[in-house]
């Protein structure tokens, strides 16, 4: 076996040095009868060409991205990752190391953290962030949690243009938790009032902007309500990039601002690993989930950094903690802003504008079909269209051309009417070949 | 003047011994914030064409201040910090309970396909049908190697995996009509044990270890006793956070099922017992799965991982969506509750499906070492705990000696005593000879515990060269050569850092100096 650099010899040889007359004799303690006598009942060992062989089989019976016209997103964007990136993160020392406990032979991970999470607070207009979340859902989770703790309530409102898969891992966590969860109905116009549920009970306002259906969203006059009730403003993007041409929920009040970074530096990979971003203000640090490295010195007082405020971890506080979190999406997270980096302000801007150029150009488009109606004013690189039809029948129909049209709303909300709606994305991958064909191909459909 | 301004430890000029603070292929970098320049970028991107913008007043107002590197200059940053870091490519990396093992490349490759790595995860499922079959046998080999009934493939990491099976539990009693709040934990449990535990509202209950290491079923008893009625779950680790095997494993799961409530296995260990030992067998109803660990997907400096909760007969109605279901017309997802059938599921842990790349790298693992390979994997980790043992057993202190170890070995600090060297001495004095130390002061209940878990990938060669290296720093305790604990570490890119300031006046975020700040820097 490649992996196994022992050989029967020595295994013969440590057996006898540990003074053990059989390998089964190290599991002794195991109760009678539970030891397998042979190995359980799967396929033996197998090369590195024939595993390869297997895996590829299995690939090719999907549609990448890549193939073909593609336009959804809803949570998971396809965009063009620097290749630099994935040599980056394939080094051996940042790939099979482990999380950093021991600092002094840790500085490559702990300083990539560092300047990590001076970058999440940079976009998110935020005072601090964390080392990083699983991903956007999950944090969405954390962060209605840390609200909670934050002002002793626990009832969370949860606007209608939240991830609907978003909306329910709070709602499944809230349940568990004997914590309060109010979910707005889907609010594909963008429309919702909000500001008059805010009340004294409320611990937590959580919006996404730009929403589930496209919208951007006026976090102003919520972070102001929040804050005369003693509220926490709960701001979500699952769209980072968006954070390069529209204001960060930081500028316009938001208390934590949590979010899915996959966009950059990450693949779609079927959903995961993606990478969750946390950020909020200074005066909430000891009630946030997650790492933190920080700032120190070492003996001869050079600059080091260090994992810190563990004081708030499972492995310190165990029932006290603030999270149970503990492996998080390091890797990611070193995806994310060496893409970053990459960029700077100016590639971001100039990313976003080709992504907001680009989904304005689908809306010109698809506006033109017959029958079908933009139910988005602004947008950034994803809106919602009205389509004569049922949307994931249309979908199908596409599918079958090549073309990945976007998410048909009833596939997460079941009958909740939203049939004809149909959510979909733009970003700068799609070309003006990819529009027309996917405009014509909708034409068609609809005729 | 301004110096006396500063922190104490700030204003000592470090050593300078070249004039560029490099020493040969050691060199220092800055943050990327100090090298970084706001007027270039990386990355191509293409102007649009003017357009018509459609931000409805939303737009930036403040400039974002994201210095960016060419991509030259991003290699050399990122290429020279990676160089500070130690990894399992290069050496023994014996953290006991994490299970640092090789990282086959080939899996790395596989995980890139397009076919895995570029794809949506709400494409049409018509489109993906490669995708669900890989989650689907993924899932099946996990079930097949632990015997249980079924498995949840969604949680994100261990801990993730463990709020699912407590969900779980949580959720089987709710069916029962019944509102359970205690559960069980053995003192040396993993810190996320206690913290999930508290998180779904249930009281902590501690179980005290015998004095030979390993949990009672009288001990269980008399805690579940005390608690008739309201036991909703033990949470235990198997084998333990001591590396031993829990002897009366099946007694105490009879207890905590007789007392009405549910066995959580902490599946953190399961590298020592995968193919050999079917947890199924033992009356566990919920487990998670590192597969970051005993499945080999790279740790990548703090995840990300996976952690798939394989569940009883029991719990399987409750484990949460999404599902997948293998059908005469392919491969099924259930995504929402109203498309279950059968099932009740407790709801849903994160968007999605998964750790799909994780999913990928750990078939991969699997269809590589197939059902022989992945036994020699348990017992290759368990011979090489040993065989550090059988080495180091007459130097060091062992606090249970009468059970033998599994995948890792634990010793505790009472052969330092009279030195006045400390564990995390000893752990610092092993960064100067090259190693990765392994896990100290944990478990909590020896004193100053070292936790050695050398796993699988290491040769006889590697484990007699890390032996005696920690065998000549014993030596050199006793011999009070005591500068080379207390200095250490003395060659590695950094010192021991300072970390009761870092937590007392955190610093988490570069800050650009003030114009007057970056004059003096100048000087």
């Amino acid at each position: 076996m490649r992996y196994l650099p022992h050989t029967d010899q020595d295994r013969a040889d440590m057996l006898r040095a540990i003074g053990a007359a059989s390998i089964d004799e190290l599991f002794r303690d195991v109760p009678d009868g539970k030891l397998l006598k042979s190995p359980p009942d799967l396929p033996g060992h197998r090369s590195e060409f024939e595993v390869g062989r297997q895996m590829r089989a299995l690939a090719g019976k999907n549609r990448a991205a890549g193939e073909g016209p593609f336009f959804l997103g809803a949570g998971a964007y396809h965009h063009h990752v620097p290749a630099s990136v994935d040599h980056i993160i394939q080094r051996s020392e940042f790939l099979t190391s482990y999380t950093p406990y021991q600092p002094e032979i840790s500085q490559g991970t702990l300083q990539t953290l560092f300047e990590f999470q001076t970058q999440i607070c940079e976009l998110t207009g935020m005072e601090v962030a964390n080392a990083s979340m699983y991903d956007g859902s999950t944090a969405t989770a954390e962060a209605v949690l840390m609200a909670c703790r934050v002002t002793r309530r626990d009832k969370a409102i949860l606007s209608g243009g939240l991830h609907p898969q978003y909306r329910e891992v709070v709602e499944t966590l809230a349940s568990m938790e004997d914590d309060e969860s109010l979910s707005l109905p889907p609010d594909p116009a963008g429309t919702e009032d909000i500001l008059s549920r805010i009340d004294d009970e409320t611990a937590c306002v959580v919006v996404q902007s730009p929403s589930f259906y496209g919208h951007l969203i006026d976090l102003a006059p919520l972070a102001e309500r929040c804050r005369e009730k003693g509220a926490l403003l709960v701001a979500v993007f699952t769209e980072v990039v968006s954070l390069g041409l529209i204001e960060p929920p930081g500028a316009e009040g938001a208390d934590i601002v949590v979010g899915e970074g996959q966009s950059l530096g990450n693949a779609l990979n079927f959903g995961g690993p993606y990478v969750g971003l946390f950020a909020t203000k200074q005066k909430y640090i000891r009630q946030m989930p997650g790492r933190l490295c920080g700032e120190t010195r070492d003996r001869d007082g050079k600059r080091g950094f260090v994992l810190t405020l563990n004081t708030r971890e499972q492995h310190i506080r165990r029932d006290k903690a603030t999270s149970n979190i503990c492996t998080n999406s390091g890797l990611c997270a070193l995806a994310f802003t060496a893409h970053m980096t990459l960029l700077g302000a100016k590639g971001l801007s100039a990313l976003a504008r080709a992504n907001h150029a680009r989904a304005c150009r689908l809306a010109d488009r698809l506006a033109k079909v017959a029958g079908v109606e933009l139910l988005n004013e602004a947008f950034f690189n994803e809106f919602t269209v009205r389509l004569p039809g049922n949307a994931a029948e249309i979908v199908e129909r596409l599918a079958a051309e090549g073309i990945v049209a976007g998410l048909p709303v009833s596939r997460l909300e079941p009958q909740k009417d939203l049939d004809d709606l149909l959510v979909v994305c733009a970003t700068e991958t799609a070309s003006e070949e990819d529009i027309e064909a996917f405009g014509a191909a909708l034409e068609r459909a609809v005729a | 003047m301004s110096g006396d301004l500063l922190h104490p430890i700030a204003a000592m000029k470090p050593k300078r011994e070249t004039f560029t603070g490099n020493h040969a292929l050691a060199i220092e970098e800055p943050l990327l914030f100090e090298i970084g320049r706001a007027d270039i970028s990386g990355v191509d991107v293409e102007e649009p064409e003017d357009f018509a913008p459609r931000l409805g007043g939303h737009e930036r107002k403040a400039a974002l201040d994201l210095p960016a590197l060419s991509e030259p200059e991003a290699m050399r940053h990122y290429v020279r910090l990676s160089q500070k870091n130690y990894a399992i490519d290069m050496g023994i990396y014996p953290l006991g309970s994490c299970t640092m093992k090789h990282n086959p490349r080939l899996n790395e490759q596989m995980a890139r396909l397009p076919g895995f790595a570029d794809i949506h995860p709400l494409q049409p499922v018509s489109t993906v049908q490669g995708a669900l079959e890989l989650i689907h046998e993924c899932g099946r080999y996990l079930i097949t190697l632990t015997g249980m009934a079924s498995v949840a493939m969604s949680p994100k990491a261990g801990a993730h995996g463990e709020l699912c099976g407590m969900m779980a539990i949580k959720a089987a009693l709710k069916a029962r009509g019944e509102d359970r709040r205690v559960v069980l934990v053995p003192e040396s449990a993993h810190g996320t044990n206690p913290a999930t535990a508290a998180l779904l509202g249930f009281k902590v209950v501690t179980v005290r270890a015998g004095p030979d290491g390993t949990v009672s079923a009288e001990a269980v008893r008399e805690v579940a006793n005390a608690h008739e009625g309201e036991v909703a779950a033990i949470m235990l680790t198997n084998p333990n956070t001591c590396g031993l095997f829990e002897p009366q494993i099946c007694e105490i799961a009879d207890v905590v099922h007789a007392a009405g409530g549910y066995f959580y296995c902490d599946g953190a260990n399961l590298n020592a017992i995968l193919a050999k030992v079917r947890p199924g067998d033992l009356g566990v109803d919920a487990m998670h799965i590192n597969l970051h660990k005993t499945f080999s997907t790279p740790h990548g400096g703090g995840g990300p991982g996976a952690g798939p909760t394989v569940l009883s007969e029991a719990l399987a109605p409750y484990a949460p969506l999404p599902l997948i279901a293998s059908t005469e017309e392919g491969y099924r997802l259930v995504e929402t509750e109203g498309a279950a059938e059968a099932e009740a599921p407790f709801g849903r842990m994160t968007a999605f499906h998964g750790q799909m790349g994780m999913f990928v790298r750990a078939f991969a693992w699997m269809l590589s070492h197939g059902a022989d390979g992945m036994q020699k994997v348990a017992e290759d980790a368990v011979l090489n705990a040993n065989y550090v043992r059988a080495g180091l057993a007459d130097l060091m202190s062992l606090p249970f000696p009468d059970h033998p170890s599994m995948h890792e070995v634990l010793f505790d600090d009472d052969f330092l005593e009279g030195t006045g060297i400390s564990t995390l001495d000893f752990a610092k004095a092993m960064i100067d000879e090259g190693f990765h130390p392994m896990t100290v002061y944990f478990p909590l209940v020896v004193s100053g515990a070292m936790l050695i878990e050398p796993t699988e990938s290491e040769s006889r060669a590697s484990l007699d060269l890390f032996v005696a290296a920690l065998r000549d720093l014993i030596f050199a305790a006793r011999r009070g050569e005591s500068e080379r604990f207390e200095n250490a570490p003395r060659f590695a890119p950094r010192r021991r850092l300072d970390e009761t300031s870092a937590a007392r006046k955190p610093v988490l975020r570069w800050e650009r100096p003030e114009p007057e700040e970056q004059a003096e820097a100048a000087e």
